[in-house]
């Protein structure tokens, strides 16, 4: 079966200016990433990890390369362009959840439809559907604070999911959580992956939580050093 | 859920910080709303003053007498219409804290200066007939429930009557009003023959003077003529404009309109640092969220005009409830005051400015961290820790 490439990173290189000396994080990356894949990107600290998260997300630009998406060339989008992309194509979970606080768990779910044209009775019906998919409707009037860590990361996953993103960008998303809690988690990123056919890319440091994806590369000192097919 | 819905709960999620923020606003606007109404009450005056109106006082100061021949002297003059005089009594009415406007005037010439004083023929005849009647307002004379026909005793601070006292017994002949709604009609007016034949000290003497000119182009020289005439006398005089007069008279106390632009411009000046304080705070809290609401695909000037919507609906709130607060003041004091500054209200033109000063106020301390949310890197606040 062939695979359709939804990312396509080519001869990207990342540098930034401390002082007078030039720091360079990658160099020369070529990356392709499937439609449909369950990619985990593991490596030490300062390895580069979340600056290719970041740059795949659009919310980086990189000093050097092509990145694709999709047949379009988004490293050369304006900032207006690359917010827009991102509202279409990409759901976020991170690692502290970032909800807002003063938001119920539907609120907050919400959030990225307030970016569409959906009406408010779609809007409400999407909000549904992706809490009933984390097993959280019945609390979504619950606030932030009223939830554990492991119902806020749920609820986060609610409002990555919620506008139907072709890509699902997970920055540590166990990385506050407890193992027990951690692997409900990373079972809902599969089911979201094999059942709803979501390209999921998750950095972590946790060689368990990279054991769900299909593949994990290693990157240390701007370069992939490992690439790992699950059996 | 809207932008609206998130510039609530933003600006709802301290409540006390909230409170606080809009009670500073709500003193400024309560400052300027009272005080503003206290100047256009006072400065009302000016506005409905004559152009052809002169006054004529003692140069020494408005409270020292001329001359009653100073009345023939000026009506003689050329450019001169009608001219009338008047006595300041210090009336009061039963209680010494009931003060009253009340002048001793010459009723003919008083009626032909002051046109704008509306009476019925019939109550002008009998007034201008009855030496101890009595001309009164009508809001004066509905404040105290007076009607014509009634006999009041008026006592004065100032004169003592011949019998001994105080007190002048007087008849209500007739009830004026104004020719316009603005013109005040809190004060009365009595015969100036009755008090001069009364009064125990004082003489043929008159308060001042007013006269009108055959046109207001007239004014100038008319009142120079009028000051060179009683020159290097024992009574020197100051003409000047009507307009000019009630100005002079109003910033007696000082000068009104500094002493307003000082006390607001201060309250102002702390209101806009407080709430700009407060403000640029409550958005540097709030880094992390602003950097994942971009993050999801809020653009940056959709941020912009979150964070500035959210300070120009504080300062509204508080700004308003202010404003709201003078009103109810102003009203409460209005009857108490009514004798002193008939037109003590909150005019459209105030309130308008008042809403023109809280949308300042709330771009003023909006702008600078609306501004920061905008050029905010989602980069650099999640490596600042900001989420």
């Amino acid at each position: 079966m062939s695979e359709e490439v939804l990312f396509q990173l080519k001869g990207v290189s990342k540098s930034f200016v401390k002082g007078k000396e030039e720091i360079s994080i990658f160099d020369d990356l070529d990356m392709t990433i499937n439609r449909g894949e369950f990619l985990a990107i593991m490596g030490p600290s300062g390895s580069g990890k979340t600056t290719l998260l970041n740059m795949l997300g659009g919310v980086d630009q990189p000093t050097g390369g092509e990145i694709w998406f999709n047949g379009e060339r988004i490293d050369r989008f304006k900032e207006s362009q690359l917010t827009r992309w991102r509202a279409h194509n990409i759901g976020f979970i991170f690692q502290f959840y970032n909800l807002m606080p003063m938001l119920n768990a539907a609120r907050n779910v919400e959030l990225p439809l307030l970016l569409t044209n959906l009406s408010k009775a779609q809007r409400r019906a999407n909000v549904e559907t992706a809490l009933t998919l984390v097993g959280l409707n019945d609390r979504a009037k619950h606030m932030p604070s009223e939830m554990s860590g492991g119902q806020q990361q749920r609820v986060a996953i609610a409002r990555a999911i919620v506008s139907d993103p072709q890509l699902i960008l997970c920055d540590e998303p166990t990385g506050d959580l407890d193992r027990k809690t951690a692997d409900e988690i990373l079972e809902m990123l599969q089911l979201l992956n094999q059942d709803h056919g979501k390209t999921i890319v998750m950095v972590t440091h946790d060689p368990a939580a990279a054991s769900y994806a299909k593949k994990t590369v290693h990157l240390d000192k701007g370069k992939f050093v490992q690439r790992e097919v699950a059996a | 859920m809207n932008d609206l819905y998130l510039i609530y709960k933003n600006m709802t999620r301290k409540p006390l910080r909230l409170f606080l923020t809009c009670f500073a606003i709500f003193i400024a606007f309560l400052i300027y709303g009272a005080v503003t109404t206290l100047k256009s009450a006072m400065d009302s005056g000016i506005d409905l003053a004559a152009d052809n109106r002169l006054m004529v006082v003692n140069r020494i100061n408005f409270t020292v007498p001329l001359p009653i021949a100073y009345f023939r002297k000026v009506a003689a003059m050329d450019g001169v219409k009608n001219v009338t005089h008047a006595n300041w009594f210090g009336g009061y009415y039963q209680d010494p804290k009931k003060q009253l406007v009340v002048m001793a005037v010459d009723p003919e010439s008083y009626l032909r200066v002051y046109p704008e004083v509306v009476v019925d023929p019939q109550q002008k005849q009998a007034w201008l007939r009855d030496r101890q009647g009595m001309l009164v307002g009508e809001k004066l004379a509905k404040l105290y429930g007076w009607k014509i026909g009634d006999k009041i005793p008026v006592s004065s601070n100032i004169f003592s009557h011949k019998d001994g006292g105080h007190t002048w017994d007087f008849v209500i002949d007739g009830i004026f009003t104004g020719n316009t709604e603005q013109y005040d009609t809190g004060y009365m007016v009595f015969h100036y023959k009755y008090f001069q034949e009364t009064q125990t000290f004082g003489g043929d003497n008159i308060g001042w003077l007013v006269l009108t000119t055959e046109d207001p182009s007239l004014n100038e020289q008319v009142a120079k003529k009028i000051d060179e005439t009683f020159a290097n006398s024992a009574f020197e005089t100051d003409t000047s404009t009507e307009k000019a007069f009630s100005k002079a008279f109003i910033e007696q106390v000082g000068n009104i309109g500094l002493i307003i632009f000082g006390v607001v411009f201060m309250a102002f000046f702390t209101i806009l640092v407080v709430v700009g304080n407060t403000m640029a705070l409550a958005v540097r809290e709030r880094t992390g969220e602003i950097a994942v609401l971009k993050t999801l695909g809020f653009s940056s000037p959709r941020i912009f005009k979150m964070v500035l919507g959210e300070s120009l609906l504080i300062a509204l709130i508080g700004g308003l409830a202010g404003l709201g607060a003078a009103h109810l003041l102003i009203e409460g004091a209005k009857a108490a005051m009514a004798q002193f500054l008939p037109n003590l209200v909150m005019g459209g033109d105030i309130v308008a400015q008042a809403v023109g000063f809280m949308l300042l106020l709330g771009l003023v301390t909006g702008l600078l961290p609306a501004f920061n949310a905008l050029r905010l890197n989602i980069v650099t606040a999640f490596n600042r820790g900001g989420a």
